[in-house]
């Protein structure tokens, strides 16, 4: 039975609605109108991509017909999937990501370092300008970007990499350079005193301890290179299927007169399950690294 | 000299990053600018300066104004939309209860996962003939015949761009309710106790307490959301790329299709829309009193 109905002081009353189990593990009823209500709305969040497996489940010859669920479940669409070129698209999606992400890293992490731990003159304009890149999308630029990276004359997975690098570099300076200044430089200074020198203190102290910051900032860099798709559709054009990105390459299983769904959502979960688990390990850092800059 | 060298210092610490935002963010605009008083042939290369022809040629377009106009209402309603219900389910996500990480993670499945992805699962949804939602809304009786053009929701311009706009509310709520709820965390329990202790009903408490000290995350939520919806690509390029015609296109999706003919004339589009973002910035900052609340 549920007690609260039973007139309590407003006080307690919202103290407890605020969550905490009452007293011999009963829950308000608050708690649970608002955990069925969070349960509902999770379901309707879950439920667009759960009919992208319920359609790659589908057999190809029940495409036309108007069921909400197959008759029958398959697998083929799978199994098949890597003789439609799937596998060279992942493996290019993989340089792109991972060669942003390293880029990325090897770029933010002597940037935060340097502001979170000197003042010195140019340190507020070079946050100003991480943080102005931020507003900048490359939707906005995108003429400009093709043209540049077009007069280079790189192949498509460089550029991909180095312009993927270059958007995603405000979160990482805005995250490790928070990360950084919340380690105490006494820490720093005292295992220098110890022995350990400069560059001992700064990977077994400071690099340690700023490990969520980094795996935040790589996480973050890998899932958006991996999902980009505006500037992979533009550079990557008229490249075999095999050397395009996922996200292009999964739009060739749209023809000109029918849609090869199965391949198309078999491909999807593919591109897709593996970035919500990693998403999913930095869910609770990640808004502050959206926002830090602009809030500061 | 050393004294020299030591000011240098930072510079070799920051230039990697500097070099990089120089060549990925800050060129392309200048080649952007550049190309906008450029005349441009078809393979990309550059017949000669165009004055600003490319400018007069784009306000001139038939359907400049049109498109102009489906912009700002679709950057005002989605981030709009976004942001209201953002606070409801912020509200909700702050409370306690039993399963709440499980939900959450629920929650950022839209954020995580490409949009375009999400984008051709509505478009696969909304399918005339054996798209789901048109299954579900014809069992319960809403669309009487599947395969109609009642059932073509992208066919239509007005309902596509709803649809559309949905999608892109659905998309834009993760990050928008996580940046709501961490500014709800930071609100201090003693407000509200003292609050309750003046004798403020929950919902007078959530307008007078809960909602002012939540200003700067919702101006910052609503900035980001701003800047994104307004260049959003994937959801109306994989839906209807825009059309019929350029029925529901917004500008990001016309400067691309654009590009395809006149890059020049693409570039001119890009600037403007620069500057239409900066103004719809600077209307929305304005109208919130931001300096009031930073000062």
């Amino acid at each position: 039975m549920i007690t609260t109905t039973k007139p309590a002081p407003r006080l307690s009353a919202r103290r407890r609605s605020t969550g905490r189990p009452a007293r011999g593990g009963r829950r308000p009823l608050r708690t649970w109108v608002a955990a069925v209500a969070a349960y509902v709305i999770a379901a309707l969040f879950l439920v667009p991509y759960l009919e992208m497996l319920v359609m790659a489940l589908r057999p190809n010859d029940e495409l036309g017909l108007a069921t909400i669920l197959p008759r029958h479940w398959t697998f083929s669409n799978f199994t098949t999937l890597w003789s439609t070129g799937l596998g060279g698209s992942i493996g290019t999606s993989l340089e792109i990501a991972a060669g942003a992400t390293v880029i990325v890293l090897l770029v933010s992490l002597p940037a935060a370092y340097c502001t979170a731990r000197r003042r010195f003159r140019g340190r507020a304009a070079f946050l100003l300008l991480v943080l102005a890149t931020q507003m900048f999308q490359p939707a906005a630029m995108l003429v400009g970007i093709q043209r540049e990276f077009t007069n280079f004359g790189l192949p498509p997975t460089m550029s991909l990499v180095i312009v993927n690098a270059g958007f995603n570099l405000a979160f990482a300076v805005w995250i490790l350079n928070a990360f950084f200044s919340s380690i105490p430089v006494e820490l720093e200074e005292a295992s220098m005193v110890d022995g350990l020198g400069r560059i001992g203190a700064l990977t077994r102290i400071t690099l340690p301890l700023a490990a969520p910051g980094i795996v935040t900032a790589l996480i973050f860099t890998f899932i958006a290179a991996w999902n980009e798709f505006l500037v992979a559709l533009t550079l990557s054009l008229g490249q075999a299927p095999s050397q395009q990105p996922l996200t292009v390459a999964i739009n060739n299983y749209i023809g000109e007169y029918s849609v090869d769904w199965g391949h198309l959502f078999a491909a999807g979960l593919v591109a897709t399950v593996p970035v919500i688990i990693l998403f999913a390990v930095i869910e609770r850092r990640v808004v502050s690294g959206l926002t830090a800059g602009a809030v500061k | 000299m050393i004294l020299a060298l030591r000011r240098l210092a930072p510079l070799m610490w920051l230039s990697p990053a500097i070099a990089l935002i120089g060549v990925v963010v800050l060129w392309p605009v200048v080649v952007l600018v550049q190309s906008s008083f450029q005349q441009i042939g078809g393979e990309g290369f550059v017949v000669g300066y165009n004055g600003t022809a490319n400018y007069v040629n784009l306000f001139h377009e038939p359907d400049f104004v049109s498109v102009l106009l489906r912009t700002v209402l679709w950057v005002v309603a989605v981030v709009g939309v976004t942001v209201l219900l953002s606070l409801g389910l912020a509200q909700l996500f702050n409370q306690r209860f039993p399963g709440r990480r499980v939900t959450r993670w629920a929650l950022i499945i839209p954020w995580a996962a490409s949009v375009m992805m999400t984008a051709l699962i509505f478009k696969w949804a909304l399918d005339p003939n054996v798209g789901v939602v048109n299954v579900i809304l014809h069992r319960i009786g809403v669309v009487r015949q599947l395969g109609s053009n009642q059932a073509d929701w992208l066919g239509n311009p007005t309902s596509a761009l709803i649809w559309m706009m949905g999608v892109a509310v659905f998309v834009s709520l993760p990050f928008t309710t996580y940046a709501l709820l961490s500014g709800l965390q930071g609100i201090s329990r003693d407000v509200y106790e003292a609050a309750a202790i003046d004798g403020a009903t929950s919902w007078k408490s959530y307008l007078r307490v809960t909602l002012p000290l939540l200003r700067p995350a919702i101006l910052v939520a609503t900035l980001i959301n701003v800047i994104n919806v307004f260049n959003s690509f994937p959801i109306i390029w994989e839906m209807t790329r825009g059309g019929p015609g350029y029925e529901t296109s917004t500008s990001t999706i016309y400067m691309i299709d654009l590009k395809e003919s006149d890059v020049g004339q693409a570039a001119a589009m890009s600037v403007f829309n620069f500057l239409l973002v900066i103004v719809i910035v600077l209307v929305y900052l304005s109208t919130t009193r931001w300096k009031e609340q930073v000062g």
